[in-house]
């Protein structure tokens, strides 16, 4: 019990049930069935990005800012190249997968072979994929995308039928982004490359003595980080049916917070699968609530903001409270 | 010899133009405990980079039980049962004292899933041989650091080790958890394993070793037996001189008061102390850590100030509530680690040494007198002979020695008329010590008053003439430094 108190997730669930009681005592149609499966679905995108900004993040360093660009332009890529040659889905996400981790893979190599802090370098690889985007396409926008994206998004697991009439059920895409967490999960848990990835974190010169191969650890973290943008890319085509030059690139700073807000450290090794589900449905259901309650969608921002701030102070605080109770043992001895 | 479990021969080693080692034989049986000596720069971590294969010799050969390796290098060597553990222990402070412990052996075992319970397995066993406890689920980073090196001990022993080498192991362990390192040490020896012990702590050496050997100038001095040694011949060994045994004297002149504290009391920490400092004085202050020593240094510093009681400065009550007050009433202190407290050690040399007093090199509209500050920085880094290449070098480049005598010219540069110095020479080769007693001496002999607080009672006993003692945040006695030996002191000073 001590240990679970102690953990930043157990606060975490607590704050998101407690804005779920709120929510739903206000405006009950929050805990309807088909409430929670829309949320779910449409927090598929941010949930898939999250859980390769945990991966970047627990290795260390500073957070990778570059995924939404490397999303944006393998969702056009996508879209064009189907719209141009055909295919189907598989064609889509292998595309997809492809392209995003070579452009990931683009970050690792240059954050490992010129040293170059992960911020710095992913603040120019952003402007150039997005930069090059627009040129290429003029900043155009494809209203209409091929029809097996319509059709994937919309699949249903278990499709039920409610009272008036409407068809609800479970998404693909909230299956998606559970089975990239539970890959997520699986890597770092179970893998000797996961630990690889969080000993790096930890002390990388530890582990490069250790004989880990640090430049792949680092190459297939942001590979893997390509490559999720890339199905994340998939899942938001099939939500929005279009591809907007726009309409990822915005979204980076909100799923970092959502990941730190799962106590995952800015400075490295330390992260969990857990906590960011947590952090990501935080901002789910929040926003999900400010739609229910009827409140300006400008306040999503503020609430978000204030989430964040809450979130960090009070790990902050833990921290404090933790070193100062050391300090007060040492001093008891001597008084 | 046959039964040698390491063998180096003519070990020549060059790093652009500098003659790191030359020629260096040396050799080890099975079971021994050698302790390695040395200045920093005398060669010591380039043989030990060598003999783990960290860095490849120009010349010479490795022998491990009566083979030839080939092809040294640090894979290589830790197959042949050869591990190190270095001075920053090399461990993942974000994961458990378990998987710390584990890490090389998974590694090593190529095996691409993570097998748990194996894991805490391997963990168990290592720790059951050196009869460690540590909780298994522990993160690694929230452990002391005497634990810590306890699971890097550890983490060695996963593997068949047959000689392990301990890096500088006791520099930031407490006196007990030392007590603790140098059994653990004997108990491997005691299973046949090998150790290479590398410290500046002469006592230390004479407990643990078997054997020693000095190097100077990237050659060997000399390999002794621990019988033949006693503490002067090891300094002997280490600066290729005779010992410095003089003592500080005070300086016979007309004593005027320039400190007297009263009563001054900080919850927890410590209570009523009272003392006087004069003029040209060294005060020590023995007592153990968490004897409130240290606590009293940074009250009177203002970093941690005092609940009440009175400090009376040149005559004048003073209320020090902040550095600033502290340093503007005439104190200066280093602390007791320089390295977080003390210096900004990814800035220059120059702009550390500038830091306390670059309020004086302020000229006309605020602006900082360049000339001035340069002159200053100058001065200070002759005075002190600090030995770095350049003003504008980082702190943390220079040696232990050398980082010290930044952090006193830093306040020397502001004229205080005290001077705290808490551990002034932690961490620092002997000769270094040795000047830094000298600069410690000549403020006061300059009229500065000093209080000097250490672990180390010998050091006490020769460069202060008057011994506070200090036990659970209360003054216990005062005690004349020519009236005690360091035996006699070192007693007092653990009699809890």
């Amino acid at each position: 019990m001590k240990s679970l108190l102690n953990r930043s997730e157990f606060y975490l669930a607590l704050l998101i049930l407690l804005l779920c009681v709120v929510i739903g005592s206000l405006n009950p149609h929050f805990f309807a069935l088909q409430n929670i499966l829309g949320f779910l679905k449409t927090s598929s995108v941010n949930g898939i990005l999250a859980v390769g900004v945990l991966f970047v993040l627990i290795l260390g360093g500073t957070p990778d800012v570059s995924f939404t660009a490397i999303a944006q332009v393998v969702e056009y890529v996508v879209v064009l190249a189907t719209l141009r040659w055909g295919g189907d889905i598989a064609v889509g996400f292998f595309i997809a997968c492809a392209l995003g981790a070579a452009l990931g893979a683009v970050n690792g190599f240059l954050i490992h072979y010129f040293r170059v802090t992960t911020i710095i370098v992913t603040i120019a690889t952003f402007n150039v994929y997005y930069g090059l985007l627009y040129v290429m396409t003029g900043g155009g926008v494809i209203f209409v995308v091929p029809r097996f994206f319509k059709d994937f998004g919309e699949y249903l697991i278990l499709p039920t039928t409610d009272a008036s009439g409407g068809v609800f059920g479970l998404s693909l895409l909230t299956v998606l982004w559970a089975g990239a967490l539970a890959l997520g999960w699986f890597i770092l848990r179970r893998t000797f490359l996961g630990r690889s990835i969080l000993a790096m974190g930890g002390n990388e010169i530890a582990a490069e003595r250790l004989g880990i191969r640090t430049f792949w650890v680092r190459m297939f973290v942001f590979a893997f980080v390509g490559l999720l943008s890339g199905v994340a890319a998939i899942a938001h085509t099939a939500i929005v049916l279009s591809a907007i030059p726009n309409s990822i690139v915005g979204k980076e700073l909100e799923v970092i917070a959502a990941v730190v807000l799962g106590g995952a450290s800015l400075f490295g090794g330390k992260g969990t699968i857990t906590g960011t589900l947590l952090g990501v449905l935080l901002f789910a259901v929040l926003r999900n609530g400010l739609v229910l309650l009827n409140i300006s969608s400008y306040w999503y921002d503020v609430a978000i903001g204030i989430a964040i701030t809450v979130g960090v102070s009070f790990s902050a605080f833990q921290q404090l409270r933790s070193r100062r109770s050391k300090v007060n043992v040492i001093v008891a001895q001597a008084a | 010899m046959t039964d040698d479990l390491l063998r180096l021969s003519n070990i020549d080693k060059r790093f652009a133009g500098v003659h790191a080692l030359k020629g260096v034989d040396f050799s080890l049986r099975s079971g021994e405990v050698r302790c390695l000596v040395g200045e920093n720069g005398s060669g010591k971590s380039t043989l030990i980079k060598i003999i783990s294969g960290v860095v490849r010799p120009n010349e010479g050969e490795i022998w491990v039980a009566g083979e030839k390796v080939s092809n040294p290098t640090a894979n290589e060597m830790i197959r042949r049962g050869v591990h190190v553990i270095y001075q920053d222990l090399s461990l993942f402070p974000n994961l458990t004292v378990a998987e710390n412990i584990a890490m090389p052996h998974v590694a090593e075992s190529g095996k691409v899933l993570i097998d748990w319970s194996n894991i805490n397995a391997t963990a168990r066993q290592a720790m059951a041989r050196i009869n460690a406890k540590i909780d298994a689920d522990a993160v690694v980073g929230e452990l002391p650091v005497g634990l810590q090196q306890m699971v890097a001990i550890c983490r060695a022993l996963t593997g068949d080790v047959k000689l392990l080498i301990l890096d500088e192991p006791t520099a930031s362990l407490t006196k007990v958890e030392i007590d603790q390192l140098l059994n653990v040490v004997a108990d491997m020896k005691s299973r046949g394993i090998s150790i290479i012990f590398i410290t500046h702590k002469l006592d230390e050496v004479l407990k643990v070793a078997d054997t020693v050997t000095g190097l100077r100038d990237g050659s060997i001095v000399g390999t002794f037996e621990r019988s033949a040694l006693d503490n002067d011949k090891l300094v002997e060994i280490v600066t290729g001189g005779p010992v410095d045994q003089s003592r500080f004297r005070l300086a016979k002149r007309e004593r005027k008061k320039l400190l007297e504290v009263r009563n001054l009391t900080k919850r927890f920490n410590f209570a009523d102390v009272s003392f006087d400092l004069y003029e040209g004085e060294i005060l020590g202050i023995a007592g153990v850590i968490g004897s409130g020593r240290s606590e009293l240094a940074i009250a009177l510093f203002g970093v941690d100030p005092a609940d009440r009681g009175s400090i009376v400065v040149d005559g004048r009550e003073r209320r020090i509530a902040s550095v600033q007050d502290s340093v503007e009433a005439g104190f200066a202190c280093v602390p007791e680690n320089r390295l977080t407290q003390g210096l900004a050690l990814k800035r220059s040399v120059a702009d550390n040494l500038i830091a306390a007093a670059i309020e004086s090199c302020v000229g006309p509209f605020r602006l900082i007198d360049r000339n001035h500050r340069d002159a200053l920085i100058a001065k200070w880094i002759a005075s002190l002979s600090i030995k770095a290449n350049d003003p504008q070098v980082a702190v943390e480049t220079l040696s232990g020695g050398n980082q010290q005598r930044v952090v006193i010219g830093k306040w020397l540069a502001t004229a205080p008329k005290i001077f705290i110095l808490d551990g002034p020479t932690v961490g620092v080769d002997i000769a270094a010590k040795s000047s830094i007693h000298q600069i410690v001496r000549s403020l006061a002999a300059e009229g500065a008053g000093v209080i000097l607080i250490s672990d180390e009672v010998p050091e006490l006993i020769r460069n202060t003439n008057r011994i506070l003692l200090m036990r659970s945040g209360r003054i216990q006695g005062e005690i004349e430094s020519d009236a005690v030996t360091s035996d006699e002191l070192q007693r007092m000073v653990e009699a809890a």
